[in-house]
């Protein structure tokens, strides 16, 4: 509970308006992205400053008021759905691009800057930033951050992880920190920048972010192929790869997804395939052509039943339809839109997918895959009714099976989601106990008091493993 | 958490707050689920990008709905205010990956409100004459238009202005009145009749929604409508006993008006062997092209309401979709090329999805060059009666739009709705201090520029 002389004091530091706990406030900060999910806050606070930060913290430590951190609320896995009440501190009144650094290739930016604004803002400039989660639209840095976010461009370029060189943050204790730098190499001491990127807004409050740019490629191709076979396309994706080219995207649709988005976009997908593979490379023109002339002949060999090459950016854009239409077209399906990130080794791609068509039968639940084949990020993603509550349970257990098939398969649980709430309960089947126990150790040393999004990463208790009949 | 009474079903709750009930009632508890909080649509909302909170986004306004209908909320004064903000200009449904029809929440959530609103005796009186009065009635408003005309033109408006009388009212009244353009009680038909033949060589036949403020303040623009329609092919019908679309009412709550509104239109329409009902106003247009879902649970209706709204069509769609091609006249030699710039009606946009046509016409026509202004695609902050109940709000929405529109250095403003028109002249009054630019319907832009064959 939030006593009186404590609303005084927040709103002392941020002003009147920007400490809320009238219900408009507390109902429209219940949730995020996450279907089915919903807590109601005891306040909302909008600092404005790395100070202001700090101050709440330390009232916040001193009466053990839990603090959800929130960028724009889109992620997937309960991440700011304040579970245990508290104060949800929304950061988007910090969303300044503070500097780009035209000599390092570096900008330092607030964290509640909006990813596309600040991708945009970046590539005018003449430079790139490629980490592009498709909820960029309204994703915030500090939320890609925290959830290590990736997109499809992470198999040739890497995800958020990769370009955060430094870090301001506020710990529970209202301490600031400041991690790594504009540097390329920095050993001194243990890499905090690496622990805090994908911490959740668990560990502390990230208030300033360094990242680091890259010049833009030159030129983009785009191809696409379509298999009968859907090993063919496995091979494809291995055989690229094994090859030594790394293309920029290489995405994968399976035939649920196939079905779905031709259902929708009507772009004439052949209903008979088992899967599309959807193919850029970018860089110098020359390296470009020779990629994509290579591509084309391992999609041969391994028997694709139709290839195209875009010869314009427009073809290009309609090749690309099918892949950015898969998501709207499933939203669209049924009122509730289950979206995972299963992820294994790319070599397991096919064997992931078909265990999860078969696990989507035995269950009697609509699943439809497509993901980043690249990296073997999949997303198997099960459109259901929330108020279904018998098709939610059997949705439920579709889920911890595919979980257990990705671990089996040398994967894990999720590539770039996050663990938050809906996910902790299956951390140890990836992380192990020892795993566990070394994590909730940096837990109890960065957040002694257990205020910072408490409810999130580690579950009361861990899922039972299923045990899986192969056969 | 409430629990659903069936499969598909509602809440089953007993609100003893009396909106409470009245939002179970009225709102569509599908779409309220269909919602899945991404927040994809955030980014597209003027009311968000103006105050940054959630509590003004399309996904704020959707969950306190829900909120409200499960009994998490109680449905207060903020509650009310918090969707009376809502500008109403959906920009949020095209970014909505889920497809959810907030429109239609809005809607029924006005209705909602409407239903258990005290107003204050100006405020009701003001609401019953202009709603059951004056729109429905095309007399009460051609007989408004004449007032205005006098009022304007007698010298009035001068010495209303000059004492100060305007002052009198609240300060953004006085300024809409600053801008409003002559006022006529000669609509189009009393000017072209009821039927106009196509010019060349025939495509299609079309009739004419006139639109009652158009018609009344824009008259001059609905004959240029009819004559471009002309010009590129179409034979146009403008049936004299159609009335006003509805559009103000559906926002405004009154929806059971707006229904017998759309039925008296679609007797009108369904008289004449058409293929396209031709709009020019965004608003109404929006309007129309839903009328079947306004008329879905009347079972004497349904069908006529499919034939007409699949009938509607924004007249500069239809230009390009299938008229011929109209001719401009090149300007004379050394004379320079004129910049034009373009803000999207909301309504045209979002709901008629149509963007596209309004800047193919533009970049066709000769000595013009067609610059886009930043966020054209963003609501101007009319929207219907909006500036008038928020100005506050509608303002500095203004503010920020005229910004974008001066780095055009454009001087011709086009849009393709009377409300979104005004607002445009309202902004280049106040924030355009060498007053360089002009804002103006595009027909009317289009029809100056065409060469007649007349
Ligand atoms: C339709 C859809 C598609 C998506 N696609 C992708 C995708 O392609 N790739 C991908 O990786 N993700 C994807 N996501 C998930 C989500 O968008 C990302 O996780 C995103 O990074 C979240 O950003 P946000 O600003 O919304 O953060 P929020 O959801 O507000 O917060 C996410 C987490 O970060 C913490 N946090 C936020 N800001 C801070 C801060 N300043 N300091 C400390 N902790 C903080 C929060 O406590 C929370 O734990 C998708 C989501 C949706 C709805
Ligand atoms: S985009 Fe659609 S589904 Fe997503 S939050 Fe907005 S209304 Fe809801
Ligand atoms: S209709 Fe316009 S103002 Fe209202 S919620 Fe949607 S985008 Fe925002």
């Amino acid at each position: 509970m939030i006593t009186e002389s404590m609303s005084k004091q927040l709103k002392a530091i941020v002003g009147d308006k920007y400490f809320r706990t009238d219900p408009e406030a507390l109902i429209t900060h219940s949730y995020d992205g996450t279907p089915m999910l919903q807590a109601l806050p005891d306040g909302v606070i909008y600092p404005e400053t790395t100070a202001q930060v700090s101050e709440i913290m330390k009232i916040a430590s001193a009466n053990r008021i839990p603090i959800v951190t929130r960028g724009s609320g889109s992620n997937l896995c309960g991440g700011t759905t304040p579970l245990q009440g508290g104060i949800v501190m929304v950061m988007h009144r910090m969303n300044q691009i503070i500097e780009v650094d035209m000599e390092n290739l570096t900008a330092t930016v607030q964290p509640g800057v909006i990813t596309g604004h600040f991708s945009k803002h970046i590539e005018e400039l003449g430079l790139f930033y490629p980490p592009d989660p498709s909820s960029m639209k309204i994703s915030t840095i500090g939320g890609n951050i925290a959830e290590c976010s990736g997109g499809l461009r992470g198999l040739k370029y890497g995800t958020t992880k990769d370009y955060v060189l430094g870090l301001t943050a506020v710990l529970p204790s209202g301490a600031v920190i400041h991690t790594g730098g504009k540097l390329a190499k920095d050993v001194a001491g243990y890499d905090l920048t690496k622990l805090l990127v994908g911490s959740e807004g668990t560990l502390a409050v990230i208030t300033e972010a360094i990242l680091k740019l890259i010049p833009p490629p030159k030129t983009k191709k785009t191809m696409v192929a379509m298999y009968k076979d859907i090993y063919g396309a496995a091979r494809t994706v291995s055989k690229i790869i094994q090859q030594h080219i790394i293309p920029a995207t290489l995405e994968i649709l399976d035939n649920p997804t196939i079905r779905v988005v031709d259902d929708f976009a009507k772009i004439g997908l052949p209903l008979d395939m088992a899967a599309i593979l959807i193919i850029e490379q970018d860089g110098e023109p020359e390296m470009v052509e020779r990629d994509i002339e290579a591509i084309y002949t391992i999609c041969r060999e391994e028997q694709a039943d139709r290839l195209e090459i875009a010869q314009t950016r427009e073809e290009a854009e309609k090749l690309l339809t099918a892949r950015r239409s898969a998501f709207t077209a499933l939203a669209r399906l049924r009122p509730t839109t289950i979206l995972e990130d299963a992820t294994v080794p790319r070599s397991k791609i096919a064997e992931m997918i078909l265990r999860t068509n078969t696990i989507a039968i035995k269950y009697n639940v609509n699943i439809a895959t497509f993901g980043h084949a690249g990296d073997g990020n999949l997303h198997p993603t099960a459109t259901t009714d929330a108020r279904d509550s018998e098709e939610v349970h059997r949705v439920e257990e579709a889920f911890a099976e595919i979980f257990e098939a990705a671990i089996a398969l040398g994967g894990t649980i999720t590539g770039e989601h996050g663990v938050g709430s809906v996910k902790a309960p299956y951390l140890e089947w990836k992380v192990g106990e020892a795993g566990i126990e070394v994590m909730k150790g940096i837990k109890a040393a960065f957040d002694p008091h257990h205020i910072l999004n408490p409810g999130k990463m580690f579950a009361k208790e861990t899922r039972k493993r299923l045990v899986i009949h192969h056969g | 958490m409430a629990s659903p009474t069936g499969k598909f079903g509602k809440p089953a709750i007993e609100h003893s707050n009396p909106l409470a009930r009245t939002l179970l009632e009225k709102l569509d508890y599908d779409q309220l689920t269909n919602c899945m909080r991404c927040g994809f649509c955030l980014p597209a909302c003027p009311t968000f990008h103006e105050t940054g909170m959630e509590p003004a986004s399309p996904r704020g306004r959707i969950a306190m709905m829900k909120a409200a209908v499960d009994g998490l909320m109680v449905p207060d004064q903020q509650f009310k205010d918090q969707m009376n903000l809502c500008l109403g200009c959906r920009a949020c449904e095209p970014a909505c990956p889920a497809d959810v029809k907030y429109g239609q929440l809005i809607e029924q959530t006005k209705e909602a409100i409407a239903e258990h609103a005290h107003y204050t005796a100006p405020v009701k009186i003001l609401r019953n004459t202009l709603f059951k009065k004056v729109f429905p009635k095309r007399g009460s408003l051609k007989l408004l238009g004449g007032t205005l005309a006098l009022y304007q033109k007698s010298g009035l408006k001068k010495m209303a202005r000059a004492s100060g009388m305007m002052r009198l009212f609240p300060k953004h009244l006085a300024e809409m009145e600053s801008i409003m353009p002559p006022a006529s009680s000669k609509g189009v038909v009393e000017r072209l009749g009821t039927f106009y033949p196509a010019q060349g060589e025939k495509v299609g036949t079309a009739a004419m929604f006139r639109g009652c403020i158009m018609d009344v303040m824009f008259a001059g623009t609905n004959v240029n409508t009819v004559e471009l329609l002309s010009a590129a092919g179409f034979d146009v019908h403008i049936p004299d006993a159609q009335v006003c679309c509805g559009a103000l009412h559906a926002h405004s709550g009154e929806i059971n008006d707006a229904r017998a509104l759309a039925k008296a239109n679609i007797e009108v329409f369904k008289k004449l062997d058409i293929d396209y009902i031709v709009s020019n106003a965004g608003g109404c247009g929006a309007l129309l092209v839903e009328y079947d879902h306004l008329l879905m649970q009347d079972d004497h209706y349904r069908e006529d309401a499919k034939w007409f709204a699949e009938r509607v069509i924004d007249v500069s769609t239809l230009l390009v979709a299938k008229g011929n091609p109209l001719r401009f006249a090149e300007q004379a030699a050394g004379q320079e090329e004129v910049k034009v710039t373009y803000q999207d009606s909301c309504h045209l946009r979002n709901v008629m999805k149509g963007a596209h046509a309004p800047r193919v016409l533009m970049k066709k026509v000769a000595n013009t060059e067609y610059i886009e202004m930043v966020d054209a695609d963003r609501c101007c902050g009319s929207a219907g009666i909006y500036n008038v109940v928020q100005p506050e709000m509608a303002g500095d929405i203004l503010a920020h739009k005229m910004e974008h529109a001066n780095n055009t250095q454009a001087s011709y403003m086009l849009t393709s709705n009377p409300g979104c028109l005004l607002q445009m002249k309202l902004g280049i009054e106040k924030h355009q201090p060498q007053q360089t630019m002009r804002a103006m319907h595009l027909v009317d832009f289009l029809r100056e520029r065409m060469i007649s064959s007349k």
